[in-house]
């Protein structure tokens, strides 16, 4: 299997919107710790931090940086027996809460309803790079069960010298400590009482595997499930504090359009209301929301434009575009072979362009912040991906030290890649700055839509050469823009080139939930079944005789069994596709069915769609009617979330393959509100069954991406079944179905 | 512009200071500490601000307060009974129907006029009737399950 230096580049360069890399650390001393905390136990997780540079433009100053040992994870046994848990990690609809929570319980030996988890506080949590890149799964959930392993043999240890018996015959349970020999028990409480126990531990205590797992490995539910079905969690935008007032943004008229006057003197007058003006940033702070809108309405600015980019060019504008010293950077190019003997060496020898537009991640919860200065001191709670990250932010934006800033995670209302930046927490923090009182800013939905940032667009160009007996010999695969996550095969091909060309791209853009792999994916897949036709091979069968990896074999088998690939008769207008993956160290294969509905009287399009340009081919309404999706991890941490997972990407993806896609010209937005963009609905969602395959052998991986990328290539596949039209532009059909 | 002083929530009246044009979500939200129902469009199309008025369903970013202003409104809040939660609340935790939680409560509360009127919905008439209330992180699947399981339970209770 090929996994060159691409598939292992430890941070994707296309994390555009993480210009900076972090920068520090939260180190809190023994007595602070105490201090904070309170009396008890502490155990505290250390790693060697390896943090890489984030590559923005241009790499520099190498690509990884060592720092000193630093905390990752810290455990608090409290006298009551609590045992609170601090991580810098986030919640955002991934379960993250719940599945840290079993890690912990299952080395303490807690229930865990005795767990208190505080996630994303930078006063409190250690440092955290951010949530993103399905990371915490792969490592923070081994050093949180590391740190609760370490905190048992601690209590183990107390209970042995205050019982003046060897350790060895001492066992944990249900949050006590036993002594099988005499009966005895102590809570964990009674142990912790008085004490100021701080202990490190390195990130290398062995833990018990997956085959013993009690707590981990089963369905726990969504732990606070009942504070959102009541209503009663408070999400940022929910966070009220005494004193508050309402804030909202002069946006420009457009992308680059610089302030040239703003005339805020009716605004400035009304009752209540702080104005500020300070640079091109326009903002207004009143005591409620529809007095805001007011004085926001009652500011006339004028700005002067720039030009930008049409939309109608987009893919000329990247290609063009794109940025020639860029191809040869580390982890953007692999190649193996020769391409030319390849296609030499070739019986049929193909090539095809695909495109991807920008899509946006559309978050139910908007941006929103709630920012209070303190004696100077500022606090934000804000959802974001990347507390730490923000906090750098704020501190740079108001040239404060970073220790005079907090900024606090409410669990938050979705993110999908798209929070990593604190646009709403820096207006917050500014205009209570002029108010003197907190501020509460909450983005519209427009302005989500448009001053955000952007999944990537991208064109992909494969040339491939391929053998009468299914052999494939040649893979040539270039990707502008959109980024190089997943650009790898994970198929046995001999000759290879693979490049990434980085692209300067119209509209602001960065990480969207898989990042590139799904435009990567749907290429490859697409290009895969275009050999496999051309050569008059099943699909299934062409990918498994060029594949020897066995994890990708067996969910591709996993997902083609459970669909009844190769055993459905075919009914008129429907067709099945497939693709497979890997990710992120998650295998994902899909098989999906759709219904092409011909009855619009539409006939269907002779031959192969040209290359695409700006317009797009109706093929009639396109449903999807059935997805199957075989995913491998791993060690399972939760077979129920992990299923809700991989449910919700296949719906997610839905979007991102039938019909989303962001339109603009003259630097504006033109669907930026639900009414104009279409997300999927429950209409749009196709029966949907999960196959996991739970390799308790193995290390777990996370699934917060992965299982998103097989969705696209299997219906853009069933779609050719269906009607033997091929397409190669992402979304599929946007004029399709009923909007 | 006309005021509204006072509302109906959840079986109590509340005094309230709002321009009768204002949006009614802001209302419970901002003055009231309701923060269940939730913005995330301000055009009426993602459902997640969804109160009943009068039992029936509405998406009160789109609604002016007077037109509520004599009328029963009631917000997520309003749907535990006693400290006991409704079936459908009980139904969305058992089937897991849910991921970020922001879409929650637009859905059960739109969910729980949908089983006034037809306490024995198919797969097909419950995704028609919650067509005006997106999950984005894609949970449809379960809350279909998630209104079935809380209709048999409400079936089952009155029999």
């Amino acid at each position: 299997m090929s996994r060159g230096p691409i598939a292992q580049a430890p941070l994707e360069p296309e994390r555009y919107e993480l210009e900076s890399p972090p920068r520090y650390h939260f180190e809190v001393d023994r007595r602070e710790f105490f201090r904070i905390f309170g009396c008890g136990i502490v155990v505290a997780c250390f790693v060697e931090r390896v943090v890489e540079a984030q590559e923005s433009g241009g790499g520099r100053r190498g690509f990884r940086e060592r720092f000193p040992q630093e905390i990752a994870a810290r455990l608090h046994i409290g006298e009551d027996g609590t045992a609170t848990v601090y991580t810098g990690k986030v919640e955002v609809g991934q379960n993250a809460r719940t599945a840290l929570t079993q890690a912990v319980a299952e080395e303490l030996r807690v229930s865990p309803g005795a767990i208190r988890m505080v996630m994303g506080d930078t006063a409190l949590t250690p440092f955290d790079m951010g949530t993103f890149g399905s990371r915490t799964t792969p490592t923070m959930n081994p050093q949180l069960r590391k740190v609760a392993s370490a905190a048992r043999d601690l209590l183990i240890d107390l209970a042995a010298q205050s019982w003046g018996v060897d350790r060895a015959g001492l066992g944990v349970e249900n949050g006590e400590v036993r002594d099988p020999a005499t009966g005895r028990r102590i809570a964990f409480g009674a142990l912790a009482k008085g004490q100021k126990l701080a202990k490190a531990i390195p990130a290398a205590d062995p833990l018990s595997p997956a085959a013993e797992w009690t707590v981990m490995g089963k369905s726990l539910p969504k732990i606070d499930g009942s504070d959102f079905v009541t209503g009663k969690h408070r999400y940022a935008l929910d966070v009220k504090l005494p004193g508050m007032l309402y804030g909202k943004m002069v946006r420009p008229s457009s992308f680059g359009a610089t302030l040239v006057t703003a005339d805020v003197g009716q605004a400035e007058s009304m009752s209540g209301v702080t104005v500020v003006r300070d640079g091109d940033f326009v903002g207004v702070a009143a005591p409620s929301e529809p007095v805001a809108a007011r004085a926001l309405a009652a500011i006339r600015a004028e700005w002067k434009s720039v030009p930008n980019p049409s939309g109608q060019e987009l893919f000329e504008f990247l290609k063009k575009n794109a940025d020639p010293a860029s191809a040869g950077e580390r982890g953007r190019s692999h190649s193996t072979g020769s391409i030319e003997a390849g296609l030499a060496a070739a019986d049929e020898r193909l090539q095809a362009t695909y495109t991807v537009a920008y899509i946006a991640h559309a978050p139910l919860e908007p941006r929103a912040a709630v920012a209070e200065w303190r004696d100077g001191k500022l606090t934000v709670w804000t959802g974001t991906q990347r507390p730490f990250g923000v906090r750098g932010e704020l501190a740079e934006t108001f040239r404060i030290p970073e220790e005079q800033v907090r900024v606090q995670v409410p669990d938050t209302g979705a993110a999908y890649g798209g929070k990593h930046t604190g646009e709403a927490a820096v207006e917050a923090a500014r205009l209570a700055r002029a108010a003197g009182r907190p501020v509460k800013v909450v983005w519209t939905r427009e302005e989500e839509f448009t001053w955000a940032y952007f999944r990537p667009a991208g064109v992909i160009e494969v040339a491939s050469g391929v053998r009468r007996d299914g052999t494939i010999t040649a893979w040539e695969f270039h990707n502008y823009n959109s980024g190089a996550a997943g650009i790898g095969t994970p198929y046995d091909i001999a000759n290879q080139r693979i490049e990434f060309h980085g692209a300067k791209s119209p509209l602001r853009q960065g990480s969207y939930r898989a990042l590139a792999a799904t435009a990567n994916h749907f290429a490859r897949e697409s290009h895969m079944d275009e050999l496999a036709h051309a050569v008059h091979r099943d699909p299934l069968e062409f990918r498994l005789k060029n594949l020897r990896d066995p994890r990708l074999r067996a969910v591709l088998e996993a997902a083609a069994r459970k669909f009844g690939w190769g055993r459905t008769e075919r009914r008129p207008g429907h067709g099945f596709g497939l693709a497979g993956g890997v990710e992120k160290g998650g295998y994902v294969a899909t098989c999906a069915e759709v219904f092409v509905d011909r009855s619009d009287g539409q006939p269907a399009p002779a031959g192969p769609p040209e290359v695409p340009t700006g317009t797009r081919r109706s093929v009639g309404q396109v449903r999807v009617l059935r997805v199957v999706t075989a995913f491998e991890c791993g060690a399972v941490v939760n077979p129920d979330q992990l299923r809700n997972q991989i449910e919700g990407a296949n719906v997610m993806g839905i979007g991102g393959a039938l019909f989303e896609a962001i339109e603009f010209e003259n630097g504006r937005i033109l669907n930026n509100r639900f009414s104009r963009y279409r997300v999927p609905r429950f209409s749009d969602a196709p029966a949907i069954e999960v196959v996991l395959l739970d390799r308790k052998d193995l290390p777990s991986a996370g699934a917060g991406e992965t299982p998103i990328v097989g969705l696209a290539p299997a219906v853009g596949n069933a779609i050719f079944d269906a009607t033997g039209v091929r397409l190669r532009s992402l979304p599929l059909a946007p004029d399709g179905m009923k909007s | 512009m006309t005021k509204v002083t006072e509302l109906f929530v959840n079986g109590r009246r509340v005094a309230v200071d709002a321009d009768s044009e204002t949006s009614l979500l802001t209302v419970p939200r901002d003055q009231l500490d309701l923060t269940g129902s939730k913005y995330g469009c301000g055009e009426g199309q993602c459902g997640a601000c969804t109160v009943l008025i009068d039992g029936l369903p509405r998406r009160s970013c789109i609604t002016k307060a007077g037109v509520a202003a004599t009328k029963q409104i009631t917000t997520i809040e309003g749907l535990a009974k006693d400290g006991r939660l409704h079936p459908l609340q009980q139904a969305f935790l058992e089937v897991g129907a849910m991921q970020c939680g922001y879409c929650t409560s637009g859905m059960i509360v739109t969910a729980s006029a949908l089983l006034k009127s037809n306490p024995d919905p198919t797969p097909q008439e419950i995704a028609r009737f919650m067509e005006g209330n997106i999950c984005r992180c894609g949970t449809y699947q379960r809350i279909v399950a998630a209104i079935q399981e809380a209709a048999r339970a409400m079936r089952e209770a009155r029999s």
